[in-house]
């Protein structure tokens, strides 16, 4: 059996096979209602398909993961996304009062995607990904988990691998969920640093009158610090290139330091970023100037710092694609990931669908008659990612249940 | 006179049923409005008290449009405040402020059920209403403002000194962070909140999160109760428009309150208020028009009046006409419909109340499209129209000019012998030279001679006219009164 070795977007054929015998309802729905009877969380839950020929359709609910299912099968769409809960059944939105339809809970979602980072990487462009560029989206992953858990309290976060280029995650517990938009707004503010995009290169002037960064960046700035010389300086080599370095000094206060810098680097163009950030390090100690090492600070929040895309986490009805979904055009399955191999994470050893059913071929059937192919995915590498969800859907669902537990206790 | 009916405004508040009838005090010059009033107020208190809020929300509003900075939307919303809605701290008479405070109790619930109705009214009423509340709580004195805190139970939780002692690192990163003044976190006494509670400071950096508490030191408290106050606000309008309906039965109140929210749509002006203000000025009562017309109006509005008080009615135009002349000679909207209504008498007070009133206030800009209608000048009266109104001079036969000038304005000096040259003018079109003459001819006991018109100058409105008129005789009335 051999896996071919680029991936291709899917046929209309593929996908449906994929959503029959191999993607994994069952789990979404524990995932997304948190206990075993349908609750509005997923009976009120938006749906919206995208159909072949740019047709999208919203407002979709349904009863159960059959319901779900029955529709996803015969409408064959290329992905599906997953939306709010509203305040009403989406598909009866029409007959409700209009302002009666309004969207109540949603996971806490984020979006990173490395379009944000082309500013500073160097071995990638646009829609690639390779491992050395991973690894920004690995230390955005590891500085926001920490801060979602530690500062926020969170605990329920699903990190998903966006078929492509990104990450997305998902946070579900009660008290994010139930964030207003306003909060979530907050919160964004609360953890963006870099914005993205052209003005990614602006001084950030996080430091404080006395050179304090607020205890959420320093602890942030503590991990990247740790993994900066590795990811910027020798893995991406930021500050080689002319422009590389020119886009360094423009960060550095002091002007005499940025002329002698730039001397000493124009000099000597072998210099590697390693040198050249050695170079500024001496500086510092040579001169005393704190502000000259919060500058340096402020670089390494600069290149590492998680990129976030705004939109999508502030807004309760944005709609986010939903886990185990296939990327129309690279044929990847968008799988949860492991937060503690996160840094080994090989963008190209997720499986595709074409490569999934081939697997599934491989597979000798032992009871022909049996119409339901619930358990196919037991026999494909899918199955270690559906069980990362499913274990994250148990999590979720216990805790409902302690929930429930101590409402009952307290009659 | 006219006297509203009282009605009970129903609260919407299921807590209403709970909370104290009769007297209620008001111990705190601030208030958070959780409990609706339940006391009786008389349909005009209602729509006043909420008028006057709005003036001050419309100030408020159009202070972003105008791209205020605080510190002056802090001056203009204080201005209004304690031009419409004074609230004074408890030290002044007990009487007075409590007064004051049930007058900001009802307007704040008037203008509840106003701007609950959409989502884009409630958002602005939010957004208006906690500013002034943050302004009034800035104004706030300090021990009043503190025995207002204690009152509430905002449910933030002490930090106990061993636990500031653990995060003193972190408290004092965060306290400093962002602030350029030298601050000692270690003095500062800190309470926490569950982070949802104060997003302002969260999206700043400007607190120290720990597993989604946010630890607040006492100088940003405020941000709590700022936002308690917008979400509780919030949500009370949200179960405010959930029974709405039920209120719909009430005829009376749903035009007043449809009123109120499209004045704050349409955003009240700032020269509506003027306008309101120059009216105030004059402050001409109901009673005193009939004087005042019989000594200082023209033809044309004299004419109006005597048909008024003839007939009991006016048509709509004569009705537009005079009431405009009316507002613009100084008589504020409440002497208006005093006015009005003992002029129809024939009239039942529903009848009044349900075709008439909204006219006469929206000729005042307090209905519809809230305009500030002008008095109509000379040039409008004289296009041609229906009879009973318009200019006398030109629409009148000249017979029943002559007729009407001699029984008007004999009394004030105009002899028969001075009817020709009158008419030689209405003969010639001339017609505000006409009504010029009868000025100088009815004004010369004050002085006023061949020619010297209004300050010089013909008659083109008549409320050039009245003004004069009633100015002239101003300095003799007060000698009357002196002797």
């Amino acid at each position: 059996m051999d896996i071919d070795e680029s991936s291709q977007p899917a046929s209309p054929e593929v996908m449906l096979v994929f959503y029959r015998r191999l993607y994994p309802f069952k789990s979404i729905y524990n995932w997304l209602n948190h206990e075993h009877a349908p609750t509005q969380l997923f009976t009120h839950r938006e749906f919206a398909f995208t159909l072949p020929g740019d047709v999208y359709l919203r407002y979709n609910s349904f009863g159960s993961a059959d319901e779900l299912k029955k529709q996803v099968c015969q409408l064959n769409p290329s992905r599906f996304e997953i939306g709010p809960i509203y305040s009403a059944r989406p598909r009866d939105r029409k007959t409700v009062r209009a302002g009666a339809f309004t969207p109540l809970l949603r996971e806490l979602v984020f979006d990173i995607d490395m379009t944000d980072y082309d500013p500073v990487r160097t071995c990638c462009a646009g829609t690639d990904i390779c491992r050395k560029c991973w690894q920004f989206i690995a230390a955005a992953v590891r500085v926001l988990d920490s801060a979602l858990r530690e500062q926020f309290g969170y605990e329920k976060l699903l990190w998903v691998y966006s078929g492509r280029r990104g990450i997305h995650l998902w946070i579900s517990d009660r008290e994010a969920m139930e964030l207003t938009d306003a909060q979530r707004k907050a919160l964004v503010g609360w953890l963006t640093v870099v914005q993205g995009g052209k003005e990614g290169s602006r001084k950030l002037g996080l430091h404080g009158a006395k050179g304090q960064l607020s205890p959420a960046l320093q602890a942030a700035l503590d991990y990247l610090r740790t993994i900066f010389g590795a990811l910027v300086l020798s893995n991406q080599d930021c500050f080689r290139s002319v422009e590389g370095y020119e886009e360094l000094l423009k960060a550095i206060p002091d002007s005499r330091v940025v002329d002698t810098m730039r001397t000493k680097w124009t000099a000597s163009p072998s210099r590697s970023s390693e040198d050249k950030w050695n170079d500024l390090l001496k500086q510092t100690q040579t001169k005393t100037q704190s502000n000259l090492m919060a500058a340096l600070e402020d670089v390494i929040l600069q290149y590492t710092y998680p990129r976030l895309d705004a939109e999508v986490s502030k807004h309760r009805n944005h709609l986010l694609k939903a886990p185990f979904c296939v990327h129309p055009k690279t044929g990847r399955v968008c799988v949860p990931l492991d937060l503690a191999t996160i840094e080994n994470f090989e963008p190209e050893s997720v499986p595709t669908v074409s490569q999934l059913l081939r697997e599934l071929d491989g597979i000798v059937r032992d009871d022909e008659d049996s119409k339901e192919f619930h358990s196919d995915w037991e026999k494909t590498s899918l199955k270690p990612y559906i069980e990362l969800l499913d274990r994250h859907a148990l999590s979720l669902m216990e805790a409902t249940r302690n929930e429930k537990r101590k409402t009952d206790m307290s009659w | 006179m006219f006297k509203g009916s009282s009605i009970t405004v129903h609260d919407v508040n299921p807590e209403a049923q709970v909370a104290n009838h009769g007297l209620l005090k008001y111990p705190h010059r601030l208030n958070f409005y959780d409990i609706p009033p339940t006391f009786d107020v008389t349909i005009e208190e209602f729509e006043t008290c909420g008028l006057d809020r709005l003036r001050i929300l419309a100030e408020i509003e159009s202070s972003a449009a105008r791209n205020r900075t605080a510190e002056e939307l802090k001056d203009v919303t204080l201005k209004q405040n304690n031009k419409y809605l004074p609230l004074n701290m408890s030290k002044g008479s007990n009487g007075e402020t409590d007064g004051e405070r049930r007058r900001d109790h009802l307007s704040h619930f008037v203008l509840r059920l106003a701007f609950c109705r959409s989502e884009d009214l409630r958002r602005r009423f939010v957004k208006a209403e906690t500013t002034l509340f943050k302004v009034r709580y800035d104004t706030d004195l300090g021990p009043e403002r503190a025995s207002f805190l204690s009152s509430r139970n905002f449910n933030w939780i002490p930090v106990e000194s061993e636990e500031q002692k653990r995060f003193s690192q972190e408290l004092a990163a965060a306290y400093q962070g962002n602030r350029t003044e030298t601050g000692r976190p270690e003095k500062e006494k800190y309470y926490k909140v569950k982070w949802t509670r104060v997003p302002d400071l969260v999206e700043r950096r400007k607190v120290f999160l720990k597993g989604g508490w946010a630890y607040v030191p006492s100088r940003e408290l405020s941000s709590i109760i700022f936002q308690e106050f917008e979400d509780h606000l919030q949500k009370a309008l949200e179960m405010t428009a959930r029974l709405l309906p039920r209120l719909d039965e009430d005829t009376r109140l749903v035009p007043i309150l449809d009123n109120l929210s499209q004045g704050f749509l349409a955003g009240i002006s700032a020269e509506w208020t003027s306008a309101a203000d120059a009216g105030n000025a004059e402050n001409i009562k109901a009673e005193q028009i009939d004087g005042i017309a019989k000594k200082h109006f023209p033809l044309c509005m004299r004419t109006l009046h005597e048909n008024l008080l003839r007939d009991h009615h006016l048509k709509h135009f004569g009705r537009l006409q005079y009431g405009l002349f009316l507002k613009v000679l100084g008589v504020s909207i409440e002497e208006a419909i005093v006015f009005w209504r003992k002029s129809f008498s024939l009239m039942t007070d529903d009848k009044f109340n349900k075709e008439y009133k909204y006219n006469i206030r929206h000729s005042y800009g307090l209905e519809g499209k809230r305009a500030n209608y002008a008095a109509k000048s000379c040039m409008q009266i004289l296009t041609p129209g229906p009879s009973d109104h318009g200019c006398p001079y030109r629409n009148y036969s000249p017979e029943n000019l002559q007729t009407a000038l001699l029984s008007t304005y004999s009394q004030q000096g105009l002899r028969a012998a001075d009817l020709p040259e009158i008419m030689a003018s209405v003969k010639t079109q001339h017609y505000h030279v006409a009504c010029t003459r009868v000025f100088e001819l009815t004004h010369s006991s004050f002085g006023v001679g061949r020619g010297e018109g209004i300050s010089g100058e013909n008659v083109t409105h008549p409320n050039e006219y009245a003004a004069r008129s009633m100015e002239l005789a101003r300095p003799k009335d007060e000698e009357m009164v002196t002797e």
